[in-house]
Protein backbone atom coordinates (compact mmCIF):
# COMPACT_ATOMS: atom_id res chain seq x y z
CA UNK A 1 0.00 0.00 0.00
CA UNK A 2 2.68 2.55 0.89
CA UNK A 3 4.55 1.52 -2.26
CA UNK A 4 1.59 2.29 -4.53
CA UNK A 5 1.07 5.59 -2.70
CA UNK A 6 4.61 6.27 -3.45
CA UNK A 7 4.42 5.47 -7.15
CA UNK A 8 1.36 7.68 -7.45
CA UNK A 9 3.22 10.42 -5.66
CA UNK A 10 6.31 10.15 -7.83
CA UNK A 11 4.61 11.64 -10.86
CA UNK A 12 3.79 14.73 -8.81
CA UNK A 13 7.19 15.09 -7.21
CA UNK A 14 8.66 18.52 -7.98
CA UNK A 15 11.22 18.59 -10.76
CA UNK A 16 14.36 19.13 -8.62
CA UNK A 17 13.71 15.84 -6.82
CA UNK A 18 13.65 13.78 -9.99
CA UNK A 19 17.21 14.58 -10.95
CA UNK A 20 19.30 12.45 -13.24
CA UNK A 21 21.29 10.44 -10.71
CA UNK A 22 19.44 8.29 -8.15
CA UNK A 23 19.11 9.50 -4.59
CA UNK A 24 21.33 7.39 -2.34
CA UNK A 25 19.12 7.64 0.76
CA UNK A 26 15.94 6.97 -1.21
CA UNK A 27 15.31 3.41 0.03
CA UNK A 28 15.86 4.29 3.69
CA UNK A 29 13.61 7.36 3.43
CA UNK A 30 10.92 5.32 1.68
CA UNK A 31 10.99 2.70 4.46
CA UNK A 32 10.75 5.35 7.18
CA UNK A 33 7.88 7.09 5.35
CA UNK A 34 6.01 3.78 4.97
CA UNK A 35 6.39 3.09 8.71
CA UNK A 36 5.06 6.52 9.62
CA UNK A 37 2.21 6.00 7.16
CA UNK A 38 1.17 2.72 8.78
CA UNK A 39 1.12 4.30 12.21
CA UNK A 40 -0.93 7.20 10.82
CA UNK A 41 -3.35 4.66 9.34
CA UNK A 42 -3.90 3.03 12.74
CA UNK A 43 -4.44 6.43 14.39
CA UNK A 44 -6.73 7.42 11.53
CA UNK A 45 -8.98 4.42 12.21
CA UNK A 46 -9.10 5.43 15.87
CA UNK A 47 -9.89 9.03 15.02
CA UNK A 48 -12.72 7.99 12.69
CA UNK A 49 -14.25 5.74 15.36
CA UNK A 50 -13.88 8.32 18.15
CA UNK A 51 -15.30 11.11 15.93
CA UNK A 52 -18.41 9.13 15.00
CA UNK A 53 -18.92 8.16 18.63
CA UNK A 54 -18.71 11.88 19.57
CA UNK A 55 -21.64 12.56 17.22
CA UNK A 56 -19.96 13.48 13.94
CA UNK A 57 -21.17 12.05 10.64
CA UNK A 58 -18.82 9.99 8.46
CA UNK A 59 -18.53 12.96 6.05
CA UNK A 60 -17.67 15.33 8.89
CA UNK A 61 -14.98 12.99 10.24
CA UNK A 62 -13.38 12.55 6.81
CA UNK A 63 -13.64 16.30 6.06
CA UNK A 64 -11.69 16.99 9.25
CA UNK A 65 -8.92 14.56 8.33
CA UNK A 66 -8.71 15.78 4.73
CA UNK A 67 -8.83 19.53 5.41
CA UNK A 68 -7.53 19.98 8.97
CA UNK A 69 -4.96 17.15 8.67
CA UNK A 70 -3.28 17.65 12.04
CA UNK A 71 -4.01 14.92 14.58
CA UNK A 72 -3.80 16.66 17.95
CA UNK A 73 -6.15 19.47 16.82
CA UNK A 74 -8.64 16.96 15.45
CA UNK A 75 -8.68 14.86 18.62
CA UNK A 76 -8.97 18.03 20.73
CA UNK A 77 -12.03 19.34 18.85
CA UNK A 78 -13.73 15.95 18.83
CA UNK A 79 -12.93 15.48 22.54
CA UNK A 80 -14.58 18.78 23.46
CA UNK A 81 -17.63 17.86 21.35
CA UNK A 82 -17.83 14.43 23.02
CA UNK A 83 -17.65 16.05 26.48
CA UNK A 84 -20.51 18.38 25.54
CA UNK A 85 -18.30 21.46 25.72
CA UNK A 86 -18.77 24.67 23.75
CA UNK A 87 -17.84 24.50 20.08
CA UNK A 88 -16.01 27.81 20.39
CA UNK A 89 -13.73 26.31 23.05
CA UNK A 90 -13.17 23.25 20.83
CA UNK A 91 -12.32 25.33 17.76
CA UNK A 92 -9.98 27.56 19.81
CA UNK A 93 -8.18 24.53 21.23
CA UNK A 94 -7.77 23.07 17.72
CA UNK A 95 -6.34 26.35 16.40
CA UNK A 96 -3.95 26.85 19.34
CA UNK A 97 -2.65 23.32 18.88
CA UNK A 98 -2.35 23.90 15.12
CA UNK A 99 -0.30 27.06 15.64
CA UNK A 100 2.92 25.05 15.86
CA UNK A 101 2.53 24.00 12.22
CA UNK A 102 2.99 27.66 11.20
CA UNK A 103 6.42 27.58 12.83
CA UNK A 104 7.32 24.31 11.15
CA UNK A 105 6.88 26.29 7.94
CA UNK A 106 10.22 28.07 8.52
CA UNK A 107 12.55 25.05 8.11
CA UNK A 108 10.25 23.45 5.52
CA UNK A 109 10.31 26.58 3.33
CA UNK A 110 14.09 26.72 3.62
CA UNK A 111 14.36 23.14 2.31
CA UNK A 112 11.54 23.09 -0.27
CA UNK A 113 11.41 26.71 -1.48
CA UNK A 114 7.90 26.02 -2.79
CA UNK A 115 6.09 28.41 -5.16
CA UNK A 116 2.49 28.81 -6.34
CA UNK A 117 0.30 25.72 -6.33
CA UNK A 118 3.12 23.61 -4.93
CA UNK A 119 3.30 25.95 -1.94
CA UNK A 120 -0.44 25.50 -1.28
CA UNK A 121 -0.02 21.72 -1.45
CA UNK A 122 3.17 21.69 0.64
CA UNK A 123 1.42 23.79 3.31
CA UNK A 124 -1.17 21.06 3.89
CA UNK A 125 1.61 18.52 4.52
CA UNK A 126 3.43 20.65 7.13
CA UNK A 127 2.94 18.69 10.38
CA UNK A 128 5.14 17.16 13.11
CA UNK A 129 6.24 14.04 11.21
CA UNK A 130 6.91 15.56 7.76
CA UNK A 131 8.91 18.42 9.27
CA UNK A 132 10.94 16.03 11.40
CA UNK A 133 11.68 13.83 8.35
CA UNK A 134 12.62 16.78 6.12
CA UNK A 135 15.01 18.41 8.58
CA UNK A 136 16.63 15.06 9.49
CA UNK A 137 18.18 14.68 6.00
CA UNK A 138 21.68 15.93 5.31
CA UNK A 139 21.08 17.31 1.80
CA UNK A 140 18.18 19.54 0.66
CA UNK A 141 17.30 17.14 -2.16
CA UNK A 142 16.91 14.23 0.27
CA UNK A 143 14.94 16.57 2.56
CA UNK A 144 12.52 17.42 -0.25
CA UNK A 145 12.08 13.75 -1.11
CA UNK A 146 11.53 12.86 2.57
CA UNK A 147 8.94 15.64 2.94
CA UNK A 148 6.84 14.63 -0.08
CA UNK A 149 7.16 10.88 0.54
CA UNK A 150 6.19 11.14 4.21
CA UNK A 151 3.45 13.67 3.47
CA UNK A 152 1.93 11.57 0.69
CA UNK A 153 1.95 8.32 2.66
CA UNK A 154 0.67 9.98 5.83
CA UNK A 155 -2.11 11.92 4.13
CA UNK A 156 -3.38 8.95 2.13
CA UNK A 157 -3.42 6.57 5.08
CA UNK A 158 -4.70 9.12 7.63
CA UNK A 159 -7.70 10.03 5.46
CA UNK A 160 -8.52 6.46 4.35
CA UNK A 161 -7.99 5.22 7.93
CA UNK A 162 -10.45 7.86 9.16
CA UNK A 163 -13.03 6.71 6.60
CA UNK A 164 -12.61 3.07 7.67
CA UNK A 165 -12.80 3.97 11.38
CA UNK A 166 -15.86 6.18 10.87
CA UNK A 167 -17.66 3.43 8.93
CA UNK A 168 -16.98 0.69 11.48
CA UNK A 169 -17.07 3.00 14.52
CA UNK A 170 -20.84 3.07 14.63
CA UNK A 171 -21.10 -0.71 14.40
CA UNK A 172 -18.58 -1.73 17.05
CA UNK A 173 -18.40 -1.15 20.79
CA UNK A 174 -15.40 1.18 20.87
CA UNK A 175 -15.35 1.24 24.67
CA UNK A 176 -14.97 -2.56 24.87
CA UNK A 177 -11.97 -2.29 22.53
CA UNK A 178 -10.27 0.05 24.98
CA UNK A 179 -10.53 3.04 22.66
CA UNK A 180 -11.40 5.30 25.62
CA UNK A 181 -7.67 5.25 26.31
CA UNK A 182 -6.72 6.06 22.69
CA UNK A 183 -6.88 9.87 22.75
CA UNK A 184 -5.12 10.43 26.12
CA UNK A 185 -2.46 7.84 25.19
CA UNK A 186 -1.81 9.61 21.88
CA UNK A 187 -1.62 13.00 23.58
CA UNK A 188 0.83 11.58 26.12
CA UNK A 189 2.97 10.05 23.35
CA UNK A 190 3.03 13.39 21.50
CA UNK A 191 3.84 15.26 24.71
CA UNK A 192 6.63 12.97 25.91
CA UNK A 193 9.50 13.97 23.56
CA UNK A 194 8.65 17.66 24.04
CA UNK A 195 9.20 17.54 27.81
CA UNK A 196 12.98 17.72 27.30
CA UNK A 197 12.86 21.22 25.81
CA UNK A 198 13.71 24.13 28.09
CA UNK A 199 10.93 24.65 30.70
CA UNK A 200 9.00 21.83 29.02
CA UNK A 201 8.42 19.71 32.12
CA UNK A 202 7.55 22.73 34.28
CA UNK A 203 5.05 24.01 31.70
CA UNK A 204 3.45 20.57 31.37
CA UNK A 205 3.09 20.29 35.15
CA UNK A 206 1.71 23.83 35.52
CA UNK A 207 -0.75 23.32 32.67
CA UNK A 208 -1.92 19.99 34.09
CA UNK A 209 -2.58 21.60 37.50
CA UNK A 210 -4.42 24.60 35.98
CA UNK A 211 -6.59 22.34 33.79
CA UNK A 212 -7.37 19.98 36.68
CA UNK A 213 -8.42 22.77 39.03
CA UNK A 214 -10.66 24.39 36.40
CA UNK A 215 -12.59 21.20 35.53
CA UNK A 216 -15.50 21.79 37.97
CA UNK A 217 -15.53 25.56 37.47
CA UNK A 218 -15.81 26.09 33.69
CA UNK A 219 -17.40 24.33 30.68
CA UNK A 220 -15.55 21.46 28.96
CA UNK A 221 -12.81 22.68 26.62
CA UNK A 222 -12.11 25.88 28.54
CA UNK A 223 -9.51 24.25 30.88
CA UNK A 224 -7.44 23.40 27.76
CA UNK A 225 -7.55 26.99 26.50
CA UNK A 226 -6.66 28.30 29.96
CA UNK A 227 -3.62 26.02 30.03
CA UNK A 228 -2.23 27.94 27.04
CA UNK A 229 -1.66 30.87 29.40
CA UNK A 230 0.96 28.79 31.24
CA UNK A 231 2.93 28.38 27.99
CA UNK A 232 2.65 32.08 27.13
CA UNK A 233 3.81 33.14 30.60
CA UNK A 234 6.75 30.72 30.54
CA UNK A 235 7.68 31.84 27.03
CA UNK A 236 7.67 35.52 28.02
CA UNK A 237 10.12 34.94 30.88
CA UNK A 238 13.65 35.97 29.92
CA UNK A 239 15.83 33.25 28.42
CA UNK A 240 17.99 31.41 30.92
CA UNK A 241 21.57 31.50 29.64
CA UNK A 242 22.51 27.95 28.73
CA UNK A 243 24.54 27.05 31.80
CA UNK A 244 24.17 23.34 31.15
CA UNK A 245 24.65 21.71 27.78
CA UNK A 246 22.52 18.63 28.10
CA UNK A 247 20.50 17.20 25.20
CA UNK B 1 -27.17 21.65 15.81
CA UNK B 2 -25.95 19.81 12.74
CA UNK B 3 -25.27 23.12 11.01
CA UNK B 4 -23.39 24.61 13.99
CA UNK B 5 -21.27 21.49 14.12
CA UNK B 6 -20.45 21.85 10.42
CA UNK B 7 -19.53 25.52 10.92
CA UNK B 8 -17.20 24.58 13.79
CA UNK B 9 -15.58 21.79 11.76
CA UNK B 10 -15.07 23.97 8.68
CA UNK B 11 -13.82 26.95 10.70
CA UNK B 12 -11.31 24.83 12.63
CA UNK B 13 -10.22 22.94 9.48
CA UNK B 14 -9.69 26.05 7.34
CA UNK B 15 -8.10 27.83 10.30
CA UNK B 16 -5.57 25.04 10.79
CA UNK B 17 -4.78 25.01 7.06
CA UNK B 18 -4.45 28.81 7.12
CA UNK B 19 -1.88 28.54 9.91
CA UNK B 20 0.16 26.08 7.85
CA UNK B 21 -0.10 28.27 4.75
CA UNK B 22 0.99 31.32 6.76
CA UNK B 23 4.03 29.36 7.91
CA UNK B 24 5.25 28.70 4.36
CA UNK B 25 4.22 32.15 3.09
CA UNK B 26 5.14 34.70 5.76
CA UNK B 27 8.56 36.31 5.53
CA UNK B 28 10.99 34.62 7.92
CA UNK B 29 11.56 37.49 10.39
CA UNK B 30 7.91 37.51 11.52
CA UNK B 31 8.10 33.94 12.82
CA UNK B 32 11.80 34.01 13.65
CA UNK B 33 11.44 36.18 16.74
CA UNK B 34 12.94 34.15 19.65
CA UNK B 35 10.13 34.92 22.10
CA UNK B 36 7.46 34.03 19.53
CA UNK B 37 9.28 30.77 18.78
CA UNK B 38 9.63 29.92 22.47
CA UNK B 39 5.92 30.44 23.13
CA UNK B 40 4.96 28.42 20.06
CA UNK B 41 7.19 25.57 21.22
CA UNK B 42 5.64 25.56 24.69
CA UNK B 43 2.00 25.90 23.57
CA UNK B 44 1.62 22.24 22.50
CA UNK B 45 3.32 21.12 25.73
CA UNK B 46 0.79 22.99 27.88
CA UNK B 47 -2.23 22.01 25.82
CA UNK B 48 -1.32 18.35 25.43
CA UNK B 49 -0.76 18.10 29.20
CA UNK B 50 -4.15 19.74 29.78
CA UNK B 51 -5.79 17.38 27.28
CA UNK B 52 -4.37 14.31 29.03
CA UNK B 53 -5.67 15.58 32.40
CA UNK B 54 -9.15 16.53 31.16
CA UNK B 55 -9.48 13.27 29.20
CA UNK B 56 -8.61 11.24 32.29
CA UNK B 57 -10.24 13.20 35.12
CA UNK B 58 -12.77 15.71 33.85
CA UNK B 59 -15.83 15.10 31.75
CA UNK B 60 -18.74 17.52 31.60
CA UNK B 61 -17.65 20.06 34.17
CA UNK B 62 -17.11 17.58 37.02
CA UNK B 63 -14.45 15.13 38.10
CA UNK B 64 -14.78 11.59 36.77
CA UNK B 65 -12.27 8.81 36.38
CA UNK B 66 -12.47 5.37 34.83
CA UNK B 67 -9.87 3.06 36.32
CA UNK B 68 -9.69 0.88 33.18
CA UNK B 69 -8.66 3.91 31.10
CA UNK B 70 -6.26 5.05 33.83
CA UNK B 71 -4.62 1.62 33.90
CA UNK B 72 -4.32 1.61 30.10
CA UNK B 73 -2.80 5.09 29.85
CA UNK B 74 -0.53 4.25 32.82
CA UNK B 75 0.72 1.19 30.94
CA UNK B 76 1.25 3.43 27.89
CA UNK B 77 3.35 5.78 30.04
CA UNK B 78 5.50 2.83 31.14
CA UNK B 79 5.99 1.91 27.46
CA UNK B 80 7.04 5.51 26.75
CA UNK B 81 9.48 5.36 29.66
CA UNK B 82 11.08 2.36 27.94
CA UNK B 83 11.43 4.31 24.71
CA UNK B 84 8.67 2.58 22.76
CA UNK B 85 7.26 4.20 19.59
CA UNK B 86 3.88 6.02 19.67
CA UNK B 87 2.25 3.11 17.84
CA UNK B 88 3.34 0.62 20.53
CA UNK B 89 2.30 3.02 23.30
CA UNK B 90 -1.11 3.37 21.70
CA UNK B 91 -1.55 -0.41 21.28
CA UNK B 92 -0.43 -1.10 24.87
CA UNK B 93 -2.86 1.53 26.22
CA UNK B 94 -5.94 0.25 24.41
CA UNK B 95 -5.04 -3.42 25.00
CA UNK B 96 -4.63 -2.93 28.77
CA UNK B 97 -7.85 -0.88 28.94
CA UNK B 98 -9.77 -3.56 27.04
CA UNK B 99 -8.28 -6.42 29.08
CA UNK B 100 -9.03 -4.84 32.48
CA UNK B 101 -12.66 -4.55 31.42
CA UNK B 102 -12.83 -8.32 31.12
CA UNK B 103 -11.96 -8.76 34.79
Amino acid sequence: MPVSTFTALRSRIPAPVIASEPLAERAAITRAAAGIGLYAGAFGVTFGAVAVRAGLSVTQAVTMSAVMFTGASQFALVGVIAAGGSLLAGVSAALLLGLRNAFYGIPVTRILQPRGVRRALAAQFVIDETTAMAVAQSAPRAGRYAFWATGGALYTLWVSGTLAGALIGGAINTSALGLNAAAPAIFLALLWPQLSQERGAAVAFGAAVVAFMLVPLVPAGVPIIAAAAVAILAGLLPDRRREKSQE
Amino acid sequence: MMTTLWIAIIAASLGCYGLKLAGVSLPGPVLNHPRVQRISGLLPVAMLAALVVTDLFGGNGHYTADWHTLAGVGAGAVALRFGRSPLIVFLVAIAVTALTQLI
